[in-house]
């Protein structure tokens, strides 16, 4: 596969304090933990636990009541973090642009801020979406898409921006098992290639113990756990071992 | 309520300050333009006829009654170029394009897309708003132009054709000579130009605020409507109060 700069690599991200609440509700808690660099890190927690919540966050959707993130040692919205390095986001939904096509939301980024003159731009864009194995595919309407498509043609999407650090948003939600593993080996084979920083939401258990360097699960805002998969698997609190084990069963 | 007017207010500023780059968006300003006129350009000349014709048909009668048939022509032309196109096609407008923008950017918002914007580094006011507030404001003057000189055939029609008001189409467009002078089509047309503003930046207001899902979306909808639609009535007011001569 061609693609990405294979000298793109990762940077290290930590989060330190950091707070958040909602009309009195705080939803982050204090939250600190480091990411190393290519490290695929995956947060796991149940629904409403603050997953989507820290990513935005991380990509700047949000301010913090309280705590800081550095990139590489220094503060997330810093003038040189943002001319310095590039990061991405792969939404749970997609969020592709309706009203354009594949190729126009992949490119997106490159189109919209000039960089690249509209023959390199289209030449980058089919080769972001060989990289994901939607080859072609350019001309489609996110509406012609099925739910896997959409979150291929979004990490292309994020690719386009040669990002260091790219946040998945529960990237396997709503897909079936197929999807789900192919959307699994990209962020593995991503990493591989060229040694980006993957932060992944999600309380897929497949997903996050396949391909998760380390794992961090979180519960109301606070963290219960971080560790490498076969030690947060063994982690002895019940609230951990709760959501890591349980399972529909029939009575 | 009032930090919605501040809010509007901003996103103005903000939209003015990004003015210089609306070259750059010429394209978006372009298909909006084209889906704004393509949207409304029929319903507008329907409209603007018949408003004419009834207002030739409440005020001939009267003035022909009155030995004034000669005024019919400047009554429904000055009405029509001053108040009657402005209001009523701005009215028009808030309700079909209005609408329109608030639930595309609202559902945008919903769906995360103005996220997936803003992680891209491409602001939302330059991406959505600013080419929709310049088509807006280009087309809803163009658009009113049109409705004041449809709406003066309506009005000439029903003079000529009503047996009650029997005015020839000379003697009538020779009264709206003498009563409208361009200024008065110009006073017309710039409250167009401020209702365009109004509407644009209150639909696209709505829209980027939007909470929840499709219900969030039609509360939108419907606040941009009415919110545009008193804006237009108050600020009709002081326009009038500030142009009239």
């Amino acid at each position: 596969m061609s693609g990405s700069s294979p000298n793109q690599g990762g940077v290290g991200v930590r989060v330190r304090g950091l707070r958040k609440s909602f009309d009195g509700h705080e939803v982050l808690q204090g939250l600190d933990f480091d990411v190393q660099r290519g490290e695929i890190f995956v947060i796991m927690g149940p629904s409403g636990s603050g997953k989507t919540v820290l990513l935005k966050h991380l990509i700047g959707l949000e301010e913090p009541d309280a705590g800081e993130i550095l990139i590489e040692g220094q503060p997330i919205q810093s003038p040189e973090v943002m001319s310095k390095y590039r990061m991405a986001m792969v939404f749970q939904s997609g969020a592709l642009l309706n009203s354009l096509t594949v190729g126009e939301n992949v490119g997106l980024y490159l189109s919209e801020h000039r960089l690249k003159p509209p023959e390199e731009i289209a030449r980058i864009v089919a080769e972001k979406l060989e990289v994901v194995g939607l080859k072609n595919t350019e001309e489609k309407m996110p509406g012609e898409l099925s739910g896997g498509m959409k979150k291929r043609v979004a990490i292309a999407r994020a690719l386009v921006s040669e990002p260091q650090l790219i946040l998945y948003d529960e990237p396997t939600s709503e897909l079936d098992p197929l999807s789900a593993v192919v959307i699994a080996e990209e962020i593995m084979h991503l990493k591989d290639r060229i040694g980006v920083t993957s932060l992944v939401v999600s309380h897929d258990r497949g997903l996050a113990f396949g391909v998760a360097d380390r794992i961090a699960v979180i519960n109301e805002g606070r963290i219960l756990t971080i560790g490498a998969p076969d030690e947060v698997q063994r982690f002895p609190d019940p609230l951990v071992q709760q959501f890591l084990h349980a399972d529909f069963k029939r009575h | 309520m009032f930090q919605d007017v501040g809010e509007m207010v901003l996103l103005f500023w903000r939209t003015l300050a990004a003015l210089p780059l609306a070259w750059r968006q010429r394209q978006k300003v372009f298909d909006q333009f084209f889906e704004i006129g393509n949207a409304s350009l029929l319903m507008i000349c329907i409209l603007s006829f018949f408003i004419g014709g009834v207002i030739a048909l409440q005020t001939g009668p009267l003035l022909v009654g009155r030995g004034l048939g000669s005024y019919v022509g400047g009554v429904v032309g000055y009405s029509i170029a001053k108040e009657l196109a402005p209001v009523m096609m701005a009215i028009l407008i808030a309700g079909r394009i209005g609408s329109a923008m608030a639930a595309e950017i609202g559902s945008m918002r919903v769906y995360q897309e103005i996220d997936a914007l803003r992680t891209m580094n491409i602001n939302p006011v330059h991406y959505l708003v600013l080419p929709r507030l310049v088509a807006i404001a280009v087309a809803l003057p163009l658009l009113v132009t049109i409705a004041i000189l449809v709406g003066w055939l309506g009005g000439a029609l029903v003079c000529v054709a009503n047996v009650r008001i029997s005015v020839s189409y000379p003697a009538f467009f020779s009264a709206l000579r003498d009563a409208v002078d361009l200024a008065d089509v110009a006073n017309g047309v710039f409250k167009s130009f401020v209702f365009a503003l109004i509407i644009g930046v209150t639909s696209c207001h709505q829209g980027l605020i939007t909470r929840g899902g499709p219900r969030g979306i039609g509360r939108s909808v419907t606040k941009a409507v009415v919110n545009s639609i008193v804006l237009i009535v108050i600020f009709d007011y002081l326009l009038t109060r500030i142009l009239l001569k």
